[in-house]
């Protein structure tokens, strides 16, 4: 082998900052073509159909009824969330006590949530008086002390919140267990060892920690959830979805009403993103990500 | 040397069926370094964790001056402390880990004023002034404001020092404080280490550092298999050993 000691490579004679990139693989512009045609082609069916009726869809969008329903919906959502995270935090907090039957109890709570339908729990709350007539605060034995219908206690909207929250909880209680246990025990202990009471140790140490693991998928499932809430037009509730559908059970205007509710469902996410980003930065600190 | 300030007095503690410590008696008193050495799984992190009950005992007590730490007596039998008066006793104590464990969500100053303001409510002027004296004599003074994550190593387990000397600690536990860290960031933290020694600061330290344990230490303790095999002044057991096991295990380190 020889060793040839070769001048020192000169740089080009050329201006380097004039460049431009590598040129994209052809398979990229058939893509950009396919995508571009199929666009085109919905869009011209959405627009020239005669069964679209853009008209209709403006003049139901703001409508009183549509609004009620849309208020109706973020209501349900907010509501069945909050029990959802409440119940959640609890069922996570049961989960990682030393006490067995604690954490075998919030187990299985997630076990049976998360393996039956959630339509199968709005029509069993909604239905609840077919089981449980009425409902009684008695002394065993001795005198009952209040005594109502189901029906009336448990109405439609009721049924829905604790359908929707008691499973939203068996979903949440996964989030926020995941969040704890990815705390670093060490800062536990370090806490700990600064004289910081459980509570403290919680507070400042632990939950700011966890709540950056958190808030991502907890956003998802305020986006599921505001979704999932349509299901309760089945109990006649009249939520966004339900609203429509009355509306075009007398009208017959079938498709542009769905429009006008996907519109305000695609609105109400988009708010949700926006939300849930600035709440991510804002809990990055430190990160490197803030 | 001052008086004694923290007394184990036969400490034994179990994980399941494997006894870690197996009757431990150990005097530390005021100003005094002692260091801790020993194989890995000797039981010298356990050790240190008992004194400022981050493990509760199975038998035998530890004193600071003359309070029974993690305990109270009652009716002939030993009850453990709720909370509150753990988290108060635990004060008492300094502690400094292997790993840092600073608050990746605070500023490094954060860090230093979150206990002086949380545990012992000093107001927030108290506090910063003190903290930034503290960083300054660490040598961090400049990084007051930057995340842990941005920082050394070595930085970090300097701030991690200044964060347990926010709470005037009575005794300072260290637990191989400069294991996890790049050789040439050793020396930077064993430097603080020293300076506080020279300065009074009663400390128990866990390390492999031969050097700084014969350079620094008032008194080596060997520990093996959760008992003390041997101690004595650094110099003369570091130098001269009379234990077999205490010979092997300086000859590994080495
Ligand atoms: N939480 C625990 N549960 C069960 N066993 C433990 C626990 N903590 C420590 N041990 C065991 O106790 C023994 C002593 O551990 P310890 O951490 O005190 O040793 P060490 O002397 O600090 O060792 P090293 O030099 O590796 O840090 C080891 O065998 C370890 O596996
Ligand atoms: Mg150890």
């Amino acid at each position: 082998m020889t060793t040839e000691t070769r001048p020192p490579a000169a740089p080009p004679r050329v201006d380097t900052s004039r460049r431009t990139r590598a040129p994209l693989h052809l398979g990229w512009w058939l893509a950009a073509a396919v995508i571009g045609l199929t666009l085109l082609n919905i869009g011209s069916v959405v627009v020239r159909s005669p069964n679209l009726d853009w008209s209709v869809v403006w003049e139901y969008f703001l409508s009183t009824d549509v609004l009620a329903g849309l208020a109706r919906t973020v209501e349900l959502t907010a509501i069945a969330m909050a029990c959802g995270i409440v119940g959640g935090v609890i069922l996570a907090v049961m989960r990682l006590s030393p006490v067995p039957v604690v954490s075998w109890a919030a187990k299985s709570y997630v076990w049976f949530f998360r393996g039956t339908p959630l339509l199968v729990h709005i029509l069993f709350w909604y239905n609840l008086a077919a089981l449980v007539p009425a409902i009684a605060v008695e002394i065993p034995f001795g005198p009952t002390l209040f005594e109502v219908d189901t029906n009336d206690l448990i109405t439609p909207l009721l049924a829905a919140v604790i359908a929707l929250g008691l499973n939203e909880a068996a979903y949440m209680a996964e989030v926020v267990r995941g969040g704890l246990l990815s705390v670093d025990p060490g800062q536990t202990e370090a806490a700990k060892a600064l004289g910081m009471t459980h509570r403290q140790t919680l507070r400042r140490v632990v939950v700011p920690q966890a709540l950056r693991v958190v808030i991502p998928p907890t956003g998802n499932q305020v986006i599921s959830m505001l979704k999932a809430s349509a299901l309760v037009s089945v109990t006649s509730t009249p939520e966004l979805l339900y609203s429509v559908q009355v509306i075009y059970n007398n009208n017959f205007k079938t498709i542009p009403l769905l429009v006008v509710a996907s519109a305000w469902y695609l609105i109400v996410t988009s708010v949700l993103y926006v939300v849930q980003h600035h709440l991510e930065r804002r809990f990055s600190r430190g990160t490197g990500r803030g | 040397m001052g008086e004694t300030v923290l007394r184990l007095r036969d400490v034994h503690k179990s994980y399941g069926r494997h006894e870690v410590l197996r009757g431990i008696d150990l005097d530390v008193a005021e100003g005094e370094v002692v260091c801790l050495l020993g194989p890995s799984g000797s039981g010298k992190s356990t050790l240190l964790r008992t004194i400022n009950h981050l493990e509760p005992l199975d038998r035998g007590a530890v004193f600071l001056r003359d309070e029974l730490i993690g305990y109270r007596e009652s009716g002939g039998r030993l009850v453990e402390l709720g909370d509150r008066e753990l988290a108060r006793q635990r004060a008492r104590f300094g502690m400094v880990f292997q790993g840092f464990n600073l608050f990746p969500h605070m500023t490094v100053l954060e860090n230093v004023v979150e206990a002086p303001l949380r545990v012992r409510r000093e107001s927030p002027a108290v506090a910063r002034t003190r903290a930034v004296d503290l960083l300054t004599s660490v040598g961090l003074a400049d990084r007051a404001d930057a995340y842990p994550r941005h920082l050394s190593g070595g930085q970090q387990q300097r701030v991690a020092i200044a964060r347990a000397l926010a709470m005037s600690p009575a005794v300072l536990l260290f637990d191989e404080p400069t294991s996890a860290l790049d050789p040439e960031l050793v020396g930077e933290v064993l430097d603080v280490m020293r300076h506080l020694a020279a300065g009074g600061m009663t400390m128990v330290v866990v390390t492999h550092e031969i050097t700084f344990a014969r350079d620094v230490a008032d008194r080596a303790v060997f520990l093996d298999h959760g008992t003390i095999i041997e101690q004595g002044p650094a110099a003369d057991v570091l130098e001269r050993p009379r234990e077999r096991r205490t010979r092997e295990f300086l000859t590994h380190v080495r």
